[in-house]
């Protein structure tokens, strides 16, 4: 965050004109790495299936970002921004999520299954 | 519309500090419709500030129902409520507490200090005309009426009984009686969390676009950097209180299973997503107070505020320490072990930030040349409310202590520390700072300080005996406690102990009342046969104070040149016009 960045900004007021050649060569990429996507849901990794599902997915969300939103020219700070955002998501998250997959356990002990829980709401009706 | 005016022909700074601008805010246009539709930074800070009032007071009236309940055992004014409503004495009783504090955190706490006072000040401090986005700011108001309308008509459909944090499974059960507020209740909070992402909004991007050059980041007062924080934090973690509730209204409406476990949800999950939130949303309550304490303390100490920088960074590091302790709301949850330690563990380091500001307001205090007026009173209450509040948190945060402490008064009269201690002392220590600016006349001192002294003597004795029965073990949130005592085991001597506790308590905040009556007699008093303010009353030195007061519409005829906030040298004290004079026509640079 520099003192001057928000009055030095001359291009403020006009939009940056991305040439077309490189809107249709990220629309291009995006539509490989969609391809990439399904070839990835074909083949069984284990248990690396889902950080690759999501690692494409990354990528190709940082396309539209960088490319299609404009952030590669914008000031850094947006970007800055937008990172931050999504570290906040991830940490709630996944926070929540150990939570969830460490008492999971002991409620499948304790409780009922599903399907008795649904029995008896259909005795109840 | 007020925004076809042309300029007051005088400069501010050229009129003499007694003499009102011949045009102010206040009188620039009249009719109700020209403030209604109003773009006017200041009037929307004011219309905003008679609305959190009003949620106060009623809000207010609910605490004093519940403190009258509970002055003895079995049932007392939620009976005779409860008979004319046709609901029982103990239903009753859940209402008032939720209502009280759903009242008070959602329409009260989180948008006073910023959306009352930030709205009004910010633009000003900046040396701007207005805020980034007029009409998102009045659009923003409107966001909270809308709210506040949502939550009468929840009172008036059947009202609600969850406590303030709508917590599951208890708010998707719809067997029991009072419940049909539910849905319009979490409606209305989820429309004043868009009132206060806007709000959020509009001040980052005024901070970031409408600073002078010649104001650098730590060149700004501390207000703006404690506004600032907490937009980031209005920004961040209010969708996410969005999100909750429309879950929660989905699963109210939809019956899908989200929180429901009987249909494969999780109703700690529900917490997870509240507090991530609502931890948070203390900051957005406690930053902006802390804020006003700083420049309050400055400016009455006539010494340059200590430790700028680490006051200024404070502010962010609580902003985002803020999100990671969300988790010690839930230790006693079932929530993992793992969690609760690291929770914990983050949780003690917020102190450390919150306890940067509180030294540095003392040393900027020490060896200064104090002086004793009111709104430097409620300040010194806060620093030492609020200490009280930050040092019972540790044993909050504690996870051992916390088993034993969890859903006692303890916690009750830990979180009314910081909120009413921090949050409502700092309101009204700006309230009073500004009230000159805002409306251009002076409050009676001697009023003043009465009831300063009604309040700060009447929350102590309500919120410290509730320290000393929480230890005991007395269980929050019992409507017959008596019955609930016997029950846990309590021998009479005990009992007896938390009898006086409570009629200590529930004097005291007969005496708050007493005291916040006075200061509304006050207030109303000084609108209408005050002394007329001078431009600078304390001698402060942020921006707002080299304007007439009140303001003129478009605050400066031109823009103003910044100088360092916290230096006051350039005003001297003036017996003719009770206040401060600049000593030379050119007193700002240094
Ligand atoms: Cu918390």
């Amino acid at each position: 965050m520099s003192d001057t960045q928000a009055h030095t900004e001359s291009h403020a007021d006009e939009p940056h004109a991305v040439p077309l050649w490189l809107l249709v060569g990220v629309f291009g990429l995006l539509l490989v790495l969609t391809v990439v996507t399904v070839g990835a849901w074909m083949v069984d990794l284990g248990s690396l299936n889902i950080p690759v599902a999501i690692g494409i997915a990354v990528v190709k969300a940082s396309f539209v970002a960088l490319y299609f939103m404009h952030l590669r020219w914008d000031s850094p700070f947006n970007g800055a921004v937008l990172i931050f955002a999504m570290v906040f998501v991830a940490l709630f998250i996944s926070f929540s999520l150990i939570d969830t997959s460490q008492y999971q356990g002991n409620v499948k002990e304790a409780g009922p299954p599903p399907a008795e829980i649904e029995g008896l709401e259909k005795l109840a009706e | 519309m007020t925004t076809t005016h042309t300029p007051p022909p005088t400069t501010p700074d050229a009129l003499p500090a007694t003499e009102h601008a011949p045009h102010n805010y206040l009188n620039e246009t009249r009719g109700i419709w020209s403030w209604m539709t109003t773009l006017d930074h200041k009037r929307i800070g004011v219309m905003y500030l008679f609305g959190v009032v009003g949620a106060f007071f009623l809000g207010g009236v609910m605490a004093l129902l519940l403190r009258t309940e509970l002055i003895s055992e079995g049932p007392g004014v939620a009976k005779t409520i409860g008979d004319a409503i046709g609901e029982g004495w103990e239903d009753t009783y859940n209402q008032m507490f939720t209502l009280h504090g759903a009242l008070m955190v959602f329409l009260f706490i989180i948008p006073a200090i910023p959306a009352a006072m930030g709205n009004f000040v910010l633009p000003v401090m900046l040396g701007a005309k207005d805020v980034a986005f007029p009409r998102l700011n009045l659009f923003s108001f409107y966001l909270w009426c809308i709210g506040a309308f949502l939550f009468i008509v929840a009172i008036l459909y059947g009202g609600l009984d969850t406590g303030w944090t709508f917590y599951t499974p208890y708010s998707i059960d719809e067997s029991h009686s009072v419940f049909k507020g539910m849905i319009p209740a979490t409606f209305g909070a989820f429309i004043l969390g868009f009132s206060s992402i806007l709000t959020g909004m509009n001040f980052i991007a005024s901070i970031h676009m409408l600073r002078p050059k010649a104001m650098g980041w730590f060149k700004m007062p501390l207000f703006l950097w404690a506004l600032y924080a907490t937009a980031i934090i209005q920004i961040l973690a209010t969708p996410v209180l969005a999100i909750t509730l429309l879950l929660l209204i989905a699963e109210r409406a939809g019956d899908i299973g989200i929180f429901d476990p009987s249909k494969g949800g999780d109703p700690i999950l529900y917490q997870h997503f509240f507090w991530f939130y609502s931890h948070p949303a203390v900051y957005i309550m406690i930053l902006p107070a802390m804020g006003v304490v700083s420049e309050v303390i400055s400016a009455f100490s006539r010494k340059h505020i200590f430790g700028y920088h680490f006051i200024a960074m404070s502010s962010l590091a609580i902003a985002l320490l803020g999100f990671l302790v969300w988790g010690h709301h839930m230790f006693t949850s079932g929530q993992s072990v793992t969690l609760n330690a690291i929770f914990s563990f983050i949780t003690f380091f917020i102190a450390v930030p919150s306890a940067i500001k509180i030294f540095n307001w003392l040393a900027t205090m020490f060896r200064g040349s104090i002086s004793l007026k009111t709104p430097m009173f409620y300040a010194m209450s806060f620093i030492w409310v609020f200490s009280i509040g930050g040092l019972t948190g540790i044993p909050l945060a504690a996870i051992v202590t916390d088993i034993h402490l969890h859903d006692t008064y303890f916690v009750v009269a830990h979180f009314h520390y910081v909120m009413v201690g921090g949050t409502v002392f700092a309101f009204l220590a700006g309230l009073h700072y500004w009230w000159p600016k805002m409306f251009g006349r002076m409050a009676s001192e001697k009023l003043s300080m009465w009831s300063w002294l009604l309040i700060f003597v009447g929350f102590n004795l309500t919120f410290f005996f509730q320290f000393i029965m929480g230890s005991h073990g007395m269980p929050r949130r019992y409507a017959d406690w008596g019955v609930k005592l016997r029950e846990l085991g309590f021998d009479e001597g005990q009992i007896e102990l938390f009898s006086f506790c409570h009629k200590i308590s529930t004097v005291g905040s007969y005496v708050m009342f007493v005291g916040f009556l006075l200061l509304a007699y006050t207030l109303a008093k000084s609108l209408l046969a005050g002394k007329p303010a001078p431009r600078n009353p304390w001698g402060a030195n942020s921006l707002e104070w080299h304007c007439s007061s009140p303001p003129p519409h478009e605050n400066f005829a031109t823009q103003p040149e910044p100088n360092d906030p916290y230096n006051f040298t350039g005003w001297k004290y003036d017996s003719d016009i009770d206040g401060f004079a600049a000593c030379d026509p050119k007193p700002l640079e240094h």
